[in-house]
Order: C-alpha cells, then structure tokens, then sequence
C-alpha cells in the first residue's frame, strides 16, 4: 500500500528540493552576473545584483584576446574523442568481466581503480619526455590518449556495473542460434546496453572536459583546450574578475547545454542499479 | 620519427588523429609564454607594431595566471621541450635557471640601439649571474606605503618619505575608525610564497632577521623573527581588517580603492590602480618608503616580470628580435603614444625615469624608483647571508617551504596559534625540508 503524502509534506519537499538546487546553481548565476559587469561593478561592496549597466565588453575583451573558437574545437574533439576511444576499448573489456569472469576478475577491477589514486603529476615527467620522444606534444592526438586512459578505469567500472544488469541467458541464447562473439557483442549486448552507454558517454565527456591538469601542461597553442584558455585569465595582481567570468561562461556554456539536453540519461546513468 | 608516429596513431585508430600537422609557413614562429597582468595584456595588443617591423616573424602568445604559467614553463624547460622561445619569468627563477644552464645569455645578439647600459641596476643586478644577463625584465617593482593624505590629516599626523616601523603601527591606530569600516592598516595576510611571505620576509630584513646564516641553518628561532612576527600579528591585530588572512595583493586592492584602508604596503604596480579611474579615492592618496627600524635595511621588496629564452628553443634569433622590441625604450615610447605616459610598464629603465612626460604623468614614479633602488638583492639583510634574493631566497626548494611557512604565518594571523607556536613550527619544518634537500 502506497504511503499516503501529506500536502505539508509535499511543498516542504519540493521547498526544500528548490532551495538545494538554487544553492547549488548559485555560484554559476553569480559567474553569469558578474561577466555582464565593469570590472569595478564587480568587485562593489555591497555588491549589486541586477540593477546595474549591463554590459558585453568583457566577451568582446575575451575574444580579443584569445582564439575562443580554436581551444571551443579543440575540447570538442579531446572530450569526444578520448571517450569514443575509451568505449571502444572498455566494451569489450567489460563484457568479458561481466559475462566470463575469471577468479581475479574483482581483483583486476579493483587494480584498475587503482590507477586512479595515483598522483598524477608522479607520471607527468615520463609522459612528457615521451610525448616529446614521440613528437606529439600540443597534439590533439595525445591528450585523446592520455584523458582516455585516464578515464578509462572509470568507463570500464561503469560498463561492468550495466553489463551485470543484462541477464546472461540472452546472450548464450544468441550464441546458441549461432551469433559469433562480435555479433554478440555488437548486435545483442550492446543495443540491450544502449543506456547505459549512453550516461557512460556523457559522464566522460563531461570529466575529459573539465580535466584541467594534462590538457594545460602537454598543451601550447594548437591543441589548447578550453581549460588552458580559462587559465589565461586569472591574475593575482589586478582585478578582472569580470573578464574572468567572461572566459569562464564561455568555457562552461557548451557543456551546460549538452548536460541541461540529456539530463534524463544523466541521471538514469547515475542512479542505475541504486534501486533493484 | 614518422614510423613512431605512425605507431601511436594506428593504435588509436578510427580516424581520431585530428590533425596534429600544422602548416609550416615561411615567417619563423615564436611562441611566448606570458603572465596576465596589464602590462602583459597591452604588450599583447601591440603585436602588430612588431609585425609591422618584423614581418618574417610571426608570434604565437601563450596567457597564463601565474602559478600555471609557473608549471608549465618548469616542465617545458627541464624537459627540453622546446615549447616556448619566449618566456616570461620571475627574479626568483632566473638565478636558478641561469645556473642550470636553461637559459639563454642575452650579452650578445641583441638589437643594436637595445641600451643594457641604461637598464636599473637593481633590477639588472637580480637577473644577471656572472656577468651574464640571462633576462631581460619587462617591468619591475618593489614595494611602499601607499596612504590615504586625507585620513592621515584627520589623525593629526605628517608621513615622512622614509617612515619607521613604530611611525606605521602608530599612525594606524590613530586612523582606525571600525565604526566607519576604515582599517589603519592593509598588508598581506594569505597564505603563499608570492603572497604573505613575501611581505613578511622583505619586512623581516628590515627587523634584522634571515631566512639562513652562512651555514643554511634555519634562523626562525631567533629573536629578529619574534619580533618581526609578534609585531605583524600586534599592528594587524589592532589596526587590520577582518579576515586579514584570507587577504592577498587583489583583497587589500579592493578594500583600499573601496576607501577602507588608511594604509597599505605592497607592490609598487599598485599605485596606478589606486590612484585609477577604478578608485574611490584616487586623488588622496599619497606614497612612502617601506618602513625601517633603522638598522640600514628597509621592508620593501624587488621584483620583475623578465622576458627569457630557454635554451631549447630552436629560433633564438627571433626570440631575440622580439625582446628587444619588447623592452627596449622605443616600446615606451610606444605605449606612451597609444595610451599615456602613465600606462608605460615601469621600473626597468633609467631613461624613463629621467623623461619629464613620464614623470609628470607617473605622481608615483619617484617613490617607485627610490624604493628599488633602495632593495639590493645580492645584499638583502642586516646579517650576512648566503643567497640572494630581498622577499625570497633564490633556491629551487624555497617556495615549497615558503608556502608551509607562510601557512604557519596565516594560522597565527588568524587566531589559531601564537607566533610563538608558528615560528617553531616553521623552524622545525624548515630544517626537516633543508636537511632532506641536503644543505
């Protein structure tokens, strides 16, 4: 029997819900604000909030300054292509941890995670004497491979947590008709998966977007991203807080409307396998 | 070189190399790696005064903040990677690049009419090693008391040019005034090398106080450093805002134009702000030497922002051509027709500071140029030392420590230890960190 809802209860949760959420989309509303202020409107105390001379000389300095465009395309083709790479190689990876484990198989997943605890900037020189080695630095090709394996024990965890989720029987049933491991790979597991890919995608589009650590370092101009464009705005003697908040709109906003669109899968990926 | 390329991109596959190739044209392509602060922004804006004269070289600008920019040139240089011909650095790295041999010496291949004779000494004096000049500084700072003329009146008191450490914590008592937000005195209190430290150890100097003896040993148990710290912790207390030690160069920035400083110590480049079209209080402000305590040394401090070329750079030439463009007086000049005397980047060259229009355009332009002239980076303390440097002490493993240190120093700012606490713990860190380094 479904427990019944006060009214009371309802607009106190929904209050509640609302509050959490304005608090938490606050600091973004503020960089918003703040990046259609004058540089002195923006660091007025009190501070104002809208009533103040709207104005779009910040973006204009911004875009000056900076080959927006280039470090836009840049991220673009480093976040969806290190994720694209990382599902090609995780895929199969997880369905041979999901559907025929192994007796270390926890072990190996375990070991991947790992990896990520390490610092990173324990690996920093040896990656970039052989980037150099190799030359590929300020490559877009490289930071596809580098924020690849860096996601990559995360896209395998998350494929692994789907894949258990889909009952092995369909798949020895496609095999029994004769299905071969591609085409059971491709033709049974993954539409049935589609997804949970498809939230595995946008989480590691969203982390190579924001990686903030390799993208500014193994970069100079031609593959600079937009975290190393965003970079180039702060300073810690003189004020340009909003010019800074500027650089910033524009480096969130694309990821802000590609979250704000798939949402649904966001958090359907997020929360599956939470309830069973 | 190809067939390992080829290697990398057929492991990735798919068709996701999106083009690393870029079009080698004919002009040379230098690339510089530059702070963001004005000067550094209006340098990048007249770019097209150097293709004009230059047309066979092209350059490539790599902004960063400070600190990121301070990694990434790190790792490009003691990697050799050759990223950047051009970059911008502090005093502090260049005498420990210089002596690693990163570093390209600037004695030879300048421009012809690029005057080094006329550079400061001071500031000249920071950057060269063995007679080589391995930067060449863009702008250069030092720092003073920049004071409020009208709230110094009201408190019935006259500022000296050359005041002492009791005059400052006196006269800021006197204008403290909390029921109208107005703090006797601003002073960093944030924790970091570049931020609390650097205020603290210029201001230690002139209290007699080191960072090391002769033999590296840590002096933070003496009694030049308690009274250095116990009267930091004593006038800020008094006379400092709330929340002193969350406050840095930008935080005191904002109170002081906002009016709510009597006085405030810090980098010389502040007075063109604080006297700007963006402060409250631009035409009462006045400017005085860094206090002393009369022992010959005084708390101010002497930086420059230099531009340098690695020695992995492949164009040195170019790199060349453009620092001289970029330093030289004819970019003065420059400036000074696009935008003012008073926008020119300040405190490197004696010639500026003997040309009439700056010095009518610049109120500041005098205190500036007395207060470096009076830090001497080869000679910064009372006592003997063993290194160089006024707000810092120039070796590699100096802003690690500096950063617990200062740390240490914010804490007890803040209430949460007293200095005496603070100083022990930033001997005993100091020690464990030198020993480990192998002094």
């Amino acid at each position: 029997m479904a427990r019944a809802v006060t009214t009371q209860k309802k607009i106190m949760w929904t209050a509640l819900a609302w509050a959490f959420g304005l608090l938490m989309f606050f600091p973004i509303l503020w960089t918003f604000l703040t990046s259609f202020k004058t540089e002195a409107a923006a660091i007025a105390d009190p501070p104002v909030w809208f009533l103040f001379d709207w104005t779009t000389e910040n973006y204009a300095a911004v875009q000056q300054r900076s080959n927006y465009p280039l470090a836009l395309m840049n991220s673009i083709i480093i976040a969806v292509g290190s994720t694209i790479l990382g599902i090609l190689l995780a895929v199969p990876a997880a369905w041979a941890m999901a559907f025929v484990p192994g007796k270390r198989t926890k072990d190996v997943l375990l070991w991947m995670l790992s990896t990520k605890m390490l610092p990173a900037v324990g690996v920093l020189y040896p990656l970039v004497l052989l980037a150099k080695w190799l030359g590929v630095m300020d490559s877009r090709i490289l930071l596809i491979v580098v924020l690849m394996l860096i996601n990559l024990p995360i896209i395998v965890w998350m494929l692994y947590t789907y894949f258990r989720e889909i009952p092995g029987e369909i798949l020895e049933a496609s095999r029994m008709d004769g299905a071969s491991l591609k085409s059971e790979i491709l033709y049974v597991l993954t539409p049935m998966a589609v997804p949970g890919i498809a939230s595995t995608v946008l989480l590691n589009i969203i982390l190579a977007w924001n990686e903030a650590f390799w993208t500014i370092l193994l970069t100079t101009v031609d593959a600079a991203p937009l975290t190393k464009f965003i970079a180039g705005f702060s300073a810690p003697e003189g004020l340009f807080y909003a010019k800074l908040s500027a650089a910033s709109m524009l480096a969130i906003a694309p990821i802000l409307i590609m979250g704000w669109f798939s949402q649904k899968q966001l958090v359907r990926g997020l929360t599956f396998g939470a309830v069973k | 070189m190809s067939i390992k390329r080829s290697l990398l991109a057929s492991a990735v596959g798919l068709g996701l190399t999106a083009g690393i190739a870029s079009a080698e044209g004919h002009a040379t392509t230098i690339t510089i790696a530059t702070v963001n602060n004005g000067d550094m922004v209006r340098m990048q804006g007249l770019t097209d005064d150097f293709n004009a004269k230059h047309p066979d070289i092209t350059v490539e600008w790599v902004t960063l903040e400070e600190n990121v920019l301070r990694q990434n040139v790190t790792t490009d240089i003691s990697t050799g990677g050759g990223a950047y011909d051009v970059m911008t650095i502090g005093t502090y790295e260049v005498p420990i690049w210089g002596n690693n041999g990163w570093l390209v010496s600037l004695n030879e291949g300048m421009a012809d009419d690029w005057n080094a004779d006329d550079l400061l000494p001071a500031i000249a004096g920071g950057l060269t090693i063995d007679g080589e000049l391995y930067a060449a500084p863009f702008y250069g700072e030092s720092s003073m008391v920049m004071y409020r003329t009208d709230l110094m009146e009201k408190a019935g008191l006259e500022m000296p040019d050359a005041p002492t450490w009791d005059f400052i914590r006196e006269a800021a008592a006197a204008m403290t005034d909390r029921e109208n937000e107005i703090n006797g005195i601003c002073a960093r209190g944030k924790a970091g090398w570049g931020e609390n430290m650097a205020f603290l150890t210029a201001m230690s100097n002139s209290f007699g106080a080191r960072w090391f003896d002769e033999d590296w040993a840590p002096q933070f148990d003496t009694e030049a450093w308690a009274n250095t710290l116990n009267f930091y912790l004593d006038m800020m207390n008094e006379s400092g805002p709330n929340g002193a030690a969350n406050n840095g160069f930008n935080e005191n920035l904002t109170l002081f134009q906002q009016g709510k400083c009597g006085m405030w110590i810090d980098a010389t480049v502040a007075a063109s702000f604080v006297t700007g079209a963006d402060s409250t209080v631009a035409d009462k402000v006045g400017f005085a030497l860094a206090p002393d305590t009369g022992l010959g040394k005084r708390g101010n401090w002497l930086w420059a922002w230099s531009l340098a070329i690695p020695t992995s750079s492949e164009k040195q030439d170019a790199a060349k051509t453009f620092i001289s463009w970029a330093t030289s007086q004819a970019y003065a000049e420059l400036v000074a027709g696009k935008e003012g005397w008073a926008s020119v980047p300040p405190g490197t060259r004696t010639s500026l500071y003997e040309n009439q229009n700056y010095l009518d355009a610049a109120p500041f332009a005098k205190m500036t140029l007395d207060s470096i002239n009076s830090a001497d980076p080869t000679n910064p303390t009372v006592d003997p030392v063993p290194y160089t440097g006024v707000q810092f002490v120039a070796i590699p493993e100096f802003a690690g420590i500096a950063n617990q240190v200062g740390q240490q120093f914010s804490n007890a700012l803040a209430g949460n230890q007293s200095a005496e606490e603070a100083l022990a713990a930033a001997q005993e860190l100091t020690l464990e960190e030198m020993e480990a380094a192998g002094y």
